[in-house]
């Protein structure tokens, strides 16, 4: 009887215990829970802000805000299509210059470094990638862009002379901040995520795809071409759109050598501006009801770009993993 | 016939390989150019005023001790709000959301949230915060910078906890311990160096952060550690600095970039370092 007692002392103290551990339990999956939920609320909280911040502007200039270049504080007319242009453009270009580049990095990496040099060189590639925008903003301000207004722009203004096309892309005097400067700045800061990316994805090539295509005679330039590329096609497409997700976001880099005009030259010489140039230009000194809620409105047309190319990005890297993993 | 189209194979091979060791060797020299630049640039500045003295008018003998610590308050301040956050949202997606689509839901806005321009966060900040109190401050600065710590950890958080074995969660299961308890002293002690990681990335990412504190923390010529008033920050003095047109302005400009890319390599280098081998 005394022990049955007892055992029923330990049954009552264990389930206690287990109550008590239920308890904390839940507690613990609901902070969970409710930190994961936060970062939905964080990005909902980003989209609100904006739409709100922008509502006056979006009401007092309607759709036409994206096709008109106009943009002057002193009559609140505004229109974001100066910057919309520049923000596309100098992406643009500065992927024309990143891509070809970060993926001759990654063959070099995978089929060309001897194996001693690799570790070093790629994790030096990727320091680049480390460096905060701020030191790339100065660094181009103080002597890229006196280095391209000296040597390079003139270069390329005389010899581009009686080309068309490119004679109206490289005309007028070389001042050394402008488009061009912008581009070439954003495709160093966004070579290393291109050319990480894609030697991570070239890496999961199976050695003997390679190794058949060596076998039948290929030479590098071909095994590259026919076998590696198709078959990490959606790799480096998604890694390439994430660098653009950045390339169209980056702020003080561009800041410093964009030049912060409001205009659209034909020329990648001329100065021009971005939208998030305008905005970390602009914001702290605008005044009256509509300047501020014009610039919030550019932020809202970047987070919407920004965030159908960064979509775009992680359903190319999801599908590439999917398939990885059915191989 | 042959023996040309040979050769032109050979020749587009050639090529091709040319090009991609140049790409490689044009990417080692930015990164040159610009270290030394940094250093050459930033060592004259270097002295012990600049540690000691607050930001002065151009023409007297300056520092930027108070935007040193403004950067060090908020920064600590972003990453001991934004860690602990961060940890448990990752968990909740490795150990307990499994494939669902509500994990996949915050694991995809995560993600977006990660490469969201930063100025857009700032202006973000700025109409929750700034706008509320009606005037800019640190707080509205750490806040900023918390946001952008979260995504960073969540994800690392995530991926490593991924990496660790079933078979330690199996364990201890099997000894009849709870999903939390295991989570905590099996899980995540597994993971340990990874996670560290994580949040070693996010201290680098954000201290050379300016856009977003741009009209958030505002900056301050004087010194200042009160939180609910406008702050300096070292990347914010680099921006104002180089802006100006005083020669000793552009090298505490210089001299500031030195510290902050010193300060960011290391910690970069460090958390790789400590980066778990995958596989």
């Amino acid at each position: 009887m005394a022990g049955l007692a007892l055992e029923n002392d330990e049954i009552a103290k264990r389930a206690a215990m287990m109550q008590r551990f239920g308890r904390g339990e839940a507690r613990f999956r609901i902070l969970c829970l409710a930190s994961a939920l936060l970062v939905v609320a964080i990005f909902l909280g980003v989209v609100f802000a904006l739409v709100e911040g922008a509502w006056p502007a979006i009401k007092a200039f309607g759709l036409p805000f994206l096709w008109t270049e106009k943009w002057n504080p002193v009559t609140e007319k505004f229109g974001g299509l100066a910057a919309i242009y520049g923000t596309l453009v100098t992406s643009l270009v500065a992927m024309l210059i990143a891509v070809p580049m970060g993926i001759g990095i990654a063959v070099f990496l995978t089929e060309i470094c001897p194996n001693a040099l690799k570790r070093p060189i790629s994790i030096a590639i990727e320091l680049l990638a480390g460096i905060p925008s701020i030191i790339y903003g100065i660094w181009g301000l103080f002597i890229l862009a006196p280095f391209l207004q000296t040597t390079v722009q003139p270069w390329l203004i005389e010899t581009f002379a009686d080309v068309p096309v490119f004679s109206t892309l490289f005309e007028g005097p070389p001042y050394g901040i402008g488009m061009f400067t912008a581009s070439l700045i954003l495709s160093i800061m966004i070579l290393p995520f291109i050319s990480s990316v894609t030697r991570d994805v070239f890496e999961t090539v199976p050695p003997m795809l390679k190794e058949a295509a060596y076998g039948l005679g290929c030479t590098t330039w071909e095994v590259v071409w026919n076998v590696v590329l198709p078959y990490t096609r959606s790799g480096v497409v998604g890694g390439a759109m994430l660098a653009l997700g950045r390339a169209l976001g980056e702020t003080m880099a561009v800041t410093f050598v964009i030049g912060n005009a409001h205009r659209i030259s034909a020329s990648l010489l001329a100065p021009g501006t971005t939208i998030s140039a305008s905005i970390a230009n602009e914001f702290a000194e605008a005044l009256g009801d509509l300047y501020v809620p014009a610039l919030i409105e550019l932020g809202l047309i970047l987070f919407l770009i920004t965030f159908l190319v960064l979509a775009a990005a992680q359903l190319m890297l999801r599908r590439l993993e999917k398939s990885g993993g059915q191989r | 016939m042959n023996g040309t189209l040979y050769a032109r194979r050979r020749m587009t091979a050639r090529i091709f390989l040319a090009f991609s060791t140049a790409a490689a060797v044009i990417g080692l020299i930015w990164l040159g150019l610009i270290l030394f630049t940094l250093i050459s640039k930033g060592l004259g500045g270097l002295s012990p005023t600049l540690f000691t003295e607050s930001t002065k008018p151009p023409g007297s003998a300056g520092g930027v001790l108070n935007a040193i610590v403004g950067s060090l308050i908020m920064s600590s301040m972003a990453v001991f709000v934004g860690t602990p956050i961060g940890i448990m949202a990752g968990t909740y997606l490795a150990e307990y959301g499994g494939q669902s689509r509500l994990t996949a839901t915050i694991r995809f806005f995560n993600d977006i949230l990660l490469s969201t321009p930063s100025i857009l966060i700032g202006l973000f900040i700025y109409e929750i915060i700034v706008l509320t109190m009606g005037h800019f401050s640190a707080l509205a600065g750490a806040a900023a910078l918390t946001v952008i710590v979260i995504p960073v950890v969540v994800r690392t958080t995530d991926n490593m906890l991924l990496l660790v074995p079933h078979a330690l969660r199996e364990a201890g299961i099997a000894l009849g311990a709870p999903i939390s308890t295991i989570i905590r002293s099996v899980t995540w002690r597994a993971a340990r160096a990874g996670i560290v990681t994580g949040v070693l990335l996010a201290v680098a990412r954000i201290s050379g952060e300016t856009a977003p504190l741009l009209f958030t923390a505002f900056g301050n010529q004087f010194w200042s550690t009160n939180i609910v008033a406008p702050m300096a920050s070292l990347p914010q003095v680099i921006y104002n600095y180089a802006n100006s047109a005083y020669e000793d302005w552009h090298q505490l400009a210089w001299a500031s970039a030195l510290l902050i890319t010193v300060a960011v390599l290391t910690l970069s280098i460090v958390a790789r370092l400590l980066e778990p081998k995958r596989h």
